[in-house]
This record gives C-alpha cells, structure tokens and sequence, in this order.
C-alpha cells in the first residue's frame, strides 16, 4: 500500500505558510474548520479568521466583500454546501465581479463516504465549470494541492479548488509546477488516452500499469486545470489513440468527461467512454465500496478497457 | 450635524435635480426601475453629498466611505448621483441599459467608476458590506461603511444571516439603512410577506436602530452623519429605518406597486417633470 497524505491538511498548511508571509490573506469557514483544515489558520491567525457559522451564502458574500476591501479571501466549506448553497453568491458576488475570492471545497465527490448522498458532491465541476471568470481546479495529490494554493494566493480573482475527505496516495514525487490550463502527461501510450482527475489519476495510472501487461498502451493525463482546460494537450493526446476514457469522481453529466466531449467533438472526435457517477445519487459506505460501486477502481478501469 | 438652512436648500435641489435626471435616464433607456429609485434618492444624495467623505477624482481612493446599494434596481439613483459628483459624466446617463454602456441595468463595481460593489441579486449586499468593513478593521482604516437595502428585500434568509454577522463580529462601522416605502413587486409587503416589526427585529439581533423619515433631508444628514462620526470599529452596527414613499416626488408614481418596474412614458414623464418644476 501506498502511503497516504490528507488534501485538507495540505490545504491547512500551505494556507498558514501562506498568510504568515502576506498580512492580506484571510480564511472564512462554515462551522466546519475543523474538517477543511481551516482550523489550522484560525489556531495561528484569529484575528483574520471568520467563522461565520451555518450560513454559507454569507460567508461568501463576505468573503467578496472582504476582497473588495484588499483581502485575498479563502472561504471553506463541503463542496455540496459551498458550490450548491451558495452556488448564487458564487456567481453574483465572486465570478461577475471577479472578486478575489478562493473557494476551498473540501468533501468533493463520493469518498465522502458513509454520511451519504446528501454529502456527497457530484455536481460542483459541472455548475462551477459553468460560471464565467471561474477557474476549477482539482489536485491529483497533497503536493499538487499545495502548489494550486499557492498559485490561487498569488493569482488575482475567483477560484473554486476541489478538496477531498480522502487521503491520496502521492502521484507526484515533489510539488509541481502550477499553471491554469495545464495537464501532465503522467504516462505515454498510443492505444487510449485515459483522462483523470483527483482521487482517479493514481486509479488510473494503475489500471494503465496493469494494462500494459495485457498488451493495451495506454497514456494517463492528470486534469487539474478543469477549467481552463489544456486543449492543446487534450487534442494532441486523443489524436495519437484510437480510444479515449475519463475518469473522475463526479458525475458524468457536466464534469471532466463533458468538458473533454466538448473539446474533442470539435477538435479531434474520437470513440469516447466517460467514467464517473451515473446521473444518480449513491449512497452510505466507504469511501472504497463506493469507488467499487460505482465503477472507479483502477480493477474496473482495466475491466472496462479489456 | 445639522445642517444650515442653505445646505439644506442646496441639498434639497439636488435632490430635486437628482429626480429629473432618474425621470430622464429611464424614459431615455425605456427600462429600468422607477418607484425603488425615487424613494431611495433623498438617502443616496445625502450620503453622497453631506455624509461620505469620498473622491470622484479619486474614485479607489482607499480611506473613501464606502457605499453598497443592496437594492441595486435602484441602480439609476446611484448613476445620477455618481454623475452629479462627478464620477463621469451626465451626458453618459443617457446610455443607461444599452448594449457596452459602463451602466448596466444593476450596478457593477468593475465597469462604473464609484460604484463600490456589484450587486442586483437581492439579500446579498449586507454581507458584501461586512466583508468590507471587516477587511477595513484589519487595516485600520477608518473608513465607514453604508449600504442601502428594500424593506422587500428583507425577506431574504441571507440579511439576516448577515445581520447576526455583524452583531456577532461587532463590526461598529457598518451602518445598514433600509429603504422602507412598504411596497415591493407583487404590492404591499405586509400583504405579500410581513416583515414587521422591523425595530424589534433588527434590535433582537444585536443591533442599534433609528427611525427616521427618508425623505426629510435634514433628519437624513443628522442621523447617517451621528452615526459614522460615533462609530468604533468594534461595536454595535446601527440599522437606520427610514420610512419612504415609493415614488417618491411624483404624485402620479407614489406609492403605487405598478411603477415599480415601469419607467416614465412621454406623456408621463413630461407631468413628472413640471412636477418637479423642470418642464
Ligand atoms: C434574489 C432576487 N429575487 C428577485 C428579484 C427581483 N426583484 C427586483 S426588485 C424586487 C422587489 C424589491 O422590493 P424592495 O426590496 O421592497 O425594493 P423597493 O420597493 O424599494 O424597490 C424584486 C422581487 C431580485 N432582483 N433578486
């Protein structure tokens, strides 16, 4: 077994490492600090941490207002709240206006696990994807969610960055380089192009491992950058393969596997299978019986493509 | 403060001359809200004109009070305001709602110079504004913070979630000022949601609150003035209840619900204006 590393407490970290350097940055949680890791801010900055309590439409509103007044604002909550409570203080008081505003949605996707599909966020790439001005980020491993708060600090105006409950094996061996529109080829292969995103890059890089020992080469491309998205890489990946496959932790419907429908059914069209949530809500267990119910082990990954 | 019977009368035929130019900008751009925008304009021409201390020349200026209108249908009050102080000018009024004009239907902090936040979707500009002072106080920059909300738009969840913000982060510079002309779309808002008692609510929720009448200027002043110049940064925010008219200035439009969203047509614009004594 690979050795895990939470997402949240590279949230938690960086952001502390962060703010000690720049007197500007401050964090805002919903009662949930202790989950998002927020908590580690709050503990060594008090006096620029707002807890605003259970009122996410607040707690964004006032996060832009913050930034109107020269904050970098970081606001954290579950994914399911921040991106679906407050979906329309996102879009009038953050995307429109541009606000410097960073979302930290922690508790994306299925891995959430036993508290259900009230939870679990499958939708928040799909709605956020679709605000003007946003830029949707999610990292493969702690090393990349460093480097993608790092980048969100430095880079003015809104962001929504994907967070996970789950801990995720290292797909990077020290932080990478961050840059909106970016995609790692992780793996090179010339049958399919698997395309990835969070907790399902390392499923995938292991299905691909696995693969090759059947004779099927296959390429692994990490999709951090949802939006914008690394068209230019997208395209040139399809067009070495004869096959294409998404795999997230969202739902088919709006997510990683639409967004690299729309780019390569203009761009590049090639036989398309996208892996993720089937337009429906699952429901308790752990996160790894939900990964296997729904098809996103890196077993079934190879199963698929067999 | 109080004012001097001079700056009274000068405040007042701003005023006066802030209406005909709202009467213009909406029968010019054929859309837009008419009600909302005389009931507020005695408040806004106040703040900007006697309360806030701000610079046109200057509109980032960082020590500026700031001013979020909640409301922001009434988003031609604040555009001949911003014109009359000389943020841009008059004759760009005219563009109101047109395709690339820097004046959007509902205001937006990025394209008009003076308009500090974006707004339009109602029940979020009290939280907007917390963010704000909240941001100041960290800074120490005595700057006030004003913003202007419907007695309608009260309904929504998120002011008074807002409201409990302020009281709980004890954000002394805030001053909320609702526009209570007792209409909304649909008619009257205690027939389509009861939002009273107001004193009581905004009182049960930690904050200071005056009554007072939105339209006599010199009350206006000496309330919103009180308060900025009696503000801390840490203490209780004030709620500013300030009864209005909706309509306010033309007895064709006042207190009626249909000229909420219905501008001035010739014929009514030109009784408007001999009304206000501009034909
Ligand atoms: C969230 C939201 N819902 C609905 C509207 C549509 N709307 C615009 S103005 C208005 C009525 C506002 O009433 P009130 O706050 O009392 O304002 P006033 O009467 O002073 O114009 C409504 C429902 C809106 N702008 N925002």
């Amino acid at each position: 077994m690979a050795e895990l590393f939470g997402i949240r407490d590279a949230y938690g970290e960086t952001l502390v490492q962060l703010a000690g350097e720049n007197r500007d940055i401050v964090a805002l949680d919903a009662d949930l600090s202790g989950s998002t890791m927020s908590k580690l801010f709050a503990q060594k900055f008090p006096e620029r941490f707002f807890n605003m309590g259970i009122a996410e439409q607040d707690m964004v509103a006032t996060a832009a207002g913050l930034s109107l007044a020269g904050k970098i604002a970081f606001a954290s909550t579950f994914a399911v709240f921040a991106a679906g409570r407050a979906w329309e203080q996102i879009r009038q008081a953050v995307a429109y206006p541009q606000t410097n505003v960073k979302i930290v949605a922690s508790h994306g996707g299925i891995s959430v696990g036993e508290d259900g599909a009230s939870h679990q966020m499958t939708e928040d790439i799909a709605i956020m994807r679709a605000l003007p001005n946003m830029r949707v980020l999610v990292p493969a491993d702690a090393l990349e969610m460093r480097a993608i708060i790092k980048f969100a600090a430095r880079e003015q105006g809104p962001f929504y960055i994907r967070s996970s409950r789950m801990k995720f094996p290292l797909v990077y061996q020290r932080e990478p380089d961050f840059r909106l529109g970016k995609a790692d080829v992780l793996r090179e292969g010339d049958a399919v192009a698997i395309f990835a995103t969070g907790a399902m890059v390392f499923e995938s890089l292991q299905a691909a491992e696995a693969l090759s020992h059947k004779g099927i080469s296959c390429s692994v491309i990490n999709i951090s950058s949802l939006k914008p998205l690394a068209e230019e890489t997208i395209i040139a990946c399809a067009s070495k393969v004869k096959k294409v496959v998404t795999v997230e932790e969202h739902s088919i419907i709006g997510g990683l596997g639409s967004a690299i429908a729309e780019v390569l059914s203009e761009h590049c069209p090639r036989p398309l299978q996208r892996l993720g949530v089937r337009d429906k809500f699952c429901s308790s267990g752990t996160s790894q019986s939900l990964f296997e119910h729904c098809g996103l082990t890196a077993t079934a990954i190879v199963q698929s493509l067999s | 403060m109080l004012l001097a019977a001079e700056e009274l009368q000068l405040l007042s035929e701003r005023a006066r001359l802030l209406r005909v130019g709202i009467l213009q900008m909406l029968h010019a751009s054929k859309s837009g809200h008419t009600g909302g925008s005389l009931s507020a304009i005695d408040i806004i021409c106040a703040l900007y004109f006697a309360v806030m201390r701000h610079n046109p020349q200057e509109p980032r200026w960082q020590f500026r009070d700031r001013f979020v209108l909640s409301k922001g249908h009434a988003a031609p009050a604040l555009y001949a305001t911003l014109a009359e102080c000389g943020y841009f000018s008059r004759s760009s009024l005219a563009t109101l709602r047109q395709l690339g004009s820097s004046l959007q239907g509902h205001p937006n902090s990025r394209l008009t110079p003076g308009v500090d936040a974006t707004s339009g979707s109602l029940g979020q500009g009290l939280s907007v504004a917390n963010g704000i002072a909240l941001g100041l106080r960290l800074d120490e920059n005595p700057a006030h913070t004003f913003v202007l909300l419907g007695d309608g738009e009260l309904q929504e969840g998120q002011v008074w979630e807002a409201a409990m913000s302020a009281a709980h982060f004890q954000i002394g510079k805030v001053t909320a000022i609702v526009d209570n002309n007792g209409l909304q779309i649909d008619g009257f808002t205690k027939d389509i949601m009861n939002v009273e008692p107001l004193v009581d609510k905004w009182s049960a929720f930690g904050w200071d609150v005056e009554v007072i009448d939105g339209h006599n200027l010199t009350e206006v002043v000496a309330a919103l003035s009180a308060k900025k110049s009696a503000a801390q940064f840490w203490g209780k925010p004030t709620a500013i209840i300030a009864k209005t008219i909706k309509g306010k200035g033309v007895s064709l439009f006042e207190n009626k619900a249909k000229y909420h969203g219905v501008v001035p047509n010739d014929e009514e614009l030109k009784i408007a204006l001999k009304e206000l004594g501009a034909e």
